[in-house]
């Protein structure tokens, strides 16, 4: 098999609410990634649009974007899974350039989550679930993540400090991310003023400062094989690893509730794919969506046994300085996360971290990184192992 | 020409908000009617399912037996929600769950009577059929 790189990566800035249409907030990941691989749209092969479709008031974006970013007459299609689309999306993109279909493709992932009214979206997340047997109980996200976290705490000692800290760090790299739409300083008597509203309980054991927040975004990463990798780019960062894996959606159907099994199946066949170990990483983004998911993800990809992540965030080993660096962008915490942009997001901060241009949040002279993306609440495990 | 067939929405009544209508499980909602809650399992293959299910997904059969969920299980992980989504504000506040009956487990709510200082993982509930207003239904988990 060939190798497979990335040659361009972008990102909008994550805001609350983007000031412009969906198409407009696609072009602007885009323009950055086509500007960083210095190539023209005429380029680009194939196109592959990733975002979670209930937020979409546009049908069939890939149609839309490829006419407004100058990608017709290529093919263009869309994928979605939740909130790893954009990893499913390289995925994809890797395929279609090993397969010897394309050479070059655009991975293009957006979510405006502002185009529909809160009402909205707070009926939207009721269906975020098995919408025959859970959905009718009420269930949010953070309540599926916040079971997590009880089992978490239960089996292995974990403490809601613990979880803060890791808020604590995203709020540190955070400050440090023009991109991100957090940029406050966090600290752990936040978490135990109770007036605070990082302290406001949000579904037990979780917090508010334990959650994530919506946001609009766009990013854009491009692929291409050896052969154009070369031709274009003078910094290449090789697709070393990929793993993906699928659980059941219904919590009732599934067997761990300490970590995430799909999320443990992708690493290990993203090692092994790659070559690699969990030791040889040496700067990861992970999806925490909330504290715990990252907290698991330290166990799940094996930078820590099950039970001993909190052990890395006690001794400040996920900060840059730390054996094994975890989210030095300041993670989807700090950044907000667009669903379908954040996958694409990850990827161009490990990207980045790999070509030594992190800026502030530089990791010291990494080789390997590993992206983590969960879409669900562990429905869709995706790890990804990227080289210099 | 053939008499109308009425579309049978009994799945409608299944829940604070249903977000499902028809399907080939809708005799849960009598079985619920009835005072029991329900699961199937492949009459082929032997299979246990919970939620019930109309097909095998280990032989792709379609033979379903209904059995009923019965006896303890073990309350596995649970969290109380301050937030809800559109339509379950009145419900405010309430516990999701999950309980372990070895064989399958079961995704439900505690029942609002259970005080939270007395839930704690690992403790035995049953799972029992719930009335709510308008003629709906659920089931909750009790202390057994
Ligand atoms: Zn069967």
């Amino acid at each position: 098999m060939g190798k497979i790189a990335i040659i361009g990566v972008g990102q909008s800035a994550f805001v609350r609410r983007y000031p412009g249409s969906v198409r407009e907030l696609a072009f602007e990941g885009f323009k950055e990634a086509v500007q960083d691989a210095r190539i023209t749209a005429r380029e680009i092969g194939a196109s592959v649009v990733c975002s979670a479709p209930e937020y979409d008031k546009q049908r069939s974006p890939a149609g839309v974007f490829a006419e407004y970013m100058g990608l017709n007459p290529q093919p263009a299609f869309y994928v979605e899974t939740l909130c790893s689309s954009g990893s499913t999306g390289l995925r994809l993109a890797y395929s279609l350039i090993q397969s010897g279909l394309h050479d070059v493709v655009a991975v293009i992932g957006f979510q405006k989550m502002s185009e529909i009214s809160s009402a909205e979206i707070q009926e939207r997340m009721g269906r975020g679930a098995d919408i025959q047997w859970e959905s009718p109980f009420g269930t949010m996200m953070p309540a599926y993540y916040a079971m997590y976290a009880r089992r978490h705490i239960e089996k292995y000692g974990t403490t809601l400090e613990d979880l803060a800290l890791i808020r604590v760090k995203a709020g540190t790299y955070g400050q440090l991310n023009e991109k991100a739409a957090y940029r406050k300083k966090i600290t752990l008597e936040m978490f135990s003023d109770a007036e605070n509203r990082m302290a406001a309980p949000v579904a037990s054991p979780l917090r508010t400062g334990d959650c994530c927040a919506n946001a609009d975004g766009s990013s854009c990463v491009i692929v291409a094989g050896e052969e154009k990798a070369g031709a274009f780019c003078k910094k290449p960062i090789w697709i070393l690893g990929l793993g993906a894996a699928t659980d059941t959606l219904n919590l009732a159907g599934r067997d761990l509730f300490s970590g995430l099994t799909a999320a443990r199946q992708a690493a290990g066949q993203a090692y092994k794919m790659a070559g690699v170990g969990p030791k040889d990483i040496d700067v990861a983004e992970v999806h925490d969506c909330f504290t715990i998911a990252e907290m698991m993800a330290y166990e799940d990809l094996g930078f820590a046994k099950p039970g001993e992540g909190k052990d890395l965030i006690r001794g400040r080993e996920t900060y840059k300085e730390g054996c094994i660096p975890v989210n030095p962008d300041g993670g989807l915490l700090s950044k907000g996360h667009p669903i379908g942009a954040t996958g694409g997001s990850q990827i161009r901060s490990v990207v980045l971290q790999l070509r030594r241009e992190a800026g502030e949040s530089q990791v010291r002279e990494p080789e390997i990184g590993l992206i983590h993306n969960i879409g669900g609440v562990g429905v869709y495990g995706n790890v990804t192992i990227l080289g210099r | 020409m053939g008499e109308k067939k009425e579309l049978d929405e009994r799945f409608k009544k299944f829940g604070t908000v249903s977000f499902t209508s028809v399907t080939k499980v809708n005799d849960f909602i009598d079985h619920l009617e009835a005072g029991r809650v329900t699961g199937t399992r492949c009459g082929d293959c032997g299979l246990t399912f919970f939620p019930p299910r109309a097909d095998c997904c280990q032989c792709l059969g379609s033979n379903m037996k209904w059995f009923e969920v019965s006896g303890p299980g073990k309350l596995v992980t649970y969290s109380r929600l301050e937030y809800a989504p559109t339509g379950f504000g009145d419900d405010l506040p309430y516990c999701i769950a999950v309980l372990d009956y070895g064989d399958f487990k079961v995704f439900g709510r505690i029942a609002g009577d259970v005080p939270e200082e007395e839930i704690s993982v690992g403790m035995a509930m049953k799972t029992v059929v719930s009335e709510l207003p308008n003629k709906r239904l659920n089931y909750v988990f009790q202390k057994a």
